[in-house]
């Protein structure tokens, strides 16, 4: 159970974004991904959940690429991008269960609700998304980390808009998943509670 | 896999009972351009019964054109196109959801309309039934050609026009033989059987291809 990313290289039309990447992420541990604006933070993201294809290099997942073990993968995978990928007609509870059905498992009202409450949203089970403010839809985005089985989180700025106590929440979500041996890889501006040995930081500004 | 499939398209006809004017507007479309060309040409019985397998199979290729680029737009937009992509489920099945929810939410009014457009047209009831069954396997051959054409300009500027520009030569087989059907139906004796098949055909070969094709470019479009 390990991400083994070797000598990745990636690019956007002619521009290289980055080159001769590697890094090992172990479960227990968190990976902190660091670099300025446009270093390709987002882009690499997308690339070891296989939503952009790389130039050059090998993502594996269990020792296998992921290329040829692509369902595995995706099974053990939970992806939460700078959308929040939820429809603004559709309740929060509608939005959870679909997302969940569409992964493959199916949590029950109980189960949502309890997600909802923990992030604060109790009483708004049942008001369309859309008339949600933009941190409130944020936590509903993130009450998916809650229903999720996946053991790799990958999550793209998710404390952008959210309030104090909500990152509060959201750090000591991410240390409980660490600790019970999960994998987190994460962008963020946001200092991080997590222990320096369980803490991998990789700086994307050194591989261009 | 049919989990996945059945939430997929429970989701997607949800989201059209909470909007419902995306729905109308096809069906309008259809409507009123069936109804503007007697206006245009003549009310005369025998000419209208000319025109009318044409003018209802053209009404159909435009009004589905009219919806196609909202099959994957809005999904695009706020996200959960990616999410679908990165399920473990097979892409082609789920991209077939959404293409059965789309034909069901714009093919299948148009369907069930076509007896009021046989009616202005003066047409027999036999031949608006031999209409409504080949709208019924024709409709979904252009929802299947026409996601194709949604998954490869998705993201585009103007991407709507493309679509039309792109699927509409495709439309054309389709077009053919669905009011050639029409046509040889209001004939009296002559066998509808090949009009039939070939059209079965169409749609055999389109469900094979058609969510394939869509799913990979869509993977090409969300990069």
């Amino acid at each position: 159970m390990s991400l083994v990313v070797n000598q990745l290289q990636c690019s956007r039309g002619d521009i290289a974004l980055f080159e001769g990447l590697s890094f090992k992420l172990i479960p227990g541990q968190l990976m902190w991904l660091e670099g300025r604006n446009g270093s390709g933070k987002t882009t690499l993201l997308r690339t070891l959940c296989g939503l952009f294809l790389y130039d050059k290099g090998r993502i594996e997942w269990q020792g296998e690429s992921t290329v040829s073990n692509m369902d595995t993968y995706r099974q053990n995978l939970l992806y939460l991008g700078h959308q929040n990928a939820l429809k603004h007609d559709l309740n929060p509870v509608e939005n959870l269960q679909t997302l969940s059905r569409l992964a493959g498992k199916s949590v029950s009202e109980e189960q949502t609700d309890e997600a909802l409450q923990l992030f604060g949203l109790a009483g708004y089970e049942e008001t369309p998304v859309r008339k949600l403010s933009q941190g409130q839809q944020r936590r509903v985005a993130l009450s998916r980390l809650l229903l999720s089985d996946a053991l790799l989180w990958i999550l793209d700025e998710p404390f952008v808009a959210l309030d104090v106590v909500a990152v509060e929440l959201l750090q000591s979500i991410l240390v409980k998943h660490v600790e019970q041996g999960g994998m987190v890889i994460l962008t963020t501006h946001q200092a991080l509670p997590i222990a320096e040995d369980k803490m991998l930081r990789l700086c994307l500004d050194r591989y261009v | 896999m049919f989990d996945s499939f059945r939430a997929l398209v429970k989701r997607d006809l949800l989201l059209a009972m909470r909007r419902r004017s995306d729905v109308f507007t096809v069906l309008l479309f259809f409507i009123i351009v069936v109804s503007i060309f007697p206006l245009g040409i003549s009310f005369e019985k025998a000419i209208l019964q000319k025109i009318a397998p044409g003018v209802v199979w053209v009404a159909a290729l435009l009004a589905s054109t009219l919806a196609l680029e909202r099959i994957f737009a809005n999904d695009y937009a706020d996200g959960t196109l990616e999410q679908i992509l990165l399920t473990a489920q097979p892409l082609s099945i789920l991209v077939f959801a959404k293409i059965f929810a789309h034909w069901l939410l714009t093919g299948l009014p148009l369907v069930l309309i076509a007896p009021l457009a046989g009616l202005q047209y003066h047409l027999s009831a036999t031949t608006i039934g031999t209409m409504m069954v080949m709208l019924l396997i024709g409709t979904p051959i252009l929802s299947m050609i026409g996601a194709i054409g949604a998954a490869l300009t998705l993201g585009l500027r103007g991407g709507g026009i493309l679509i039309s520009l792109l699927v509409l030569p495709l439309y054309i087989p389709v077009l053919v033989y669905g009011s050639g059907a029409i046509e040889a139906s209001m004939q009296g004796d002559v066998s509808l059987q090949p009009y039939y098949l070939l059209l079965l055909a169409f749609l055999l070969l389109a469900l094979v291809f058609a969510p394939w094709a869509t799913a990979a470019s869509l993977r090409i479009s969300v990069e």
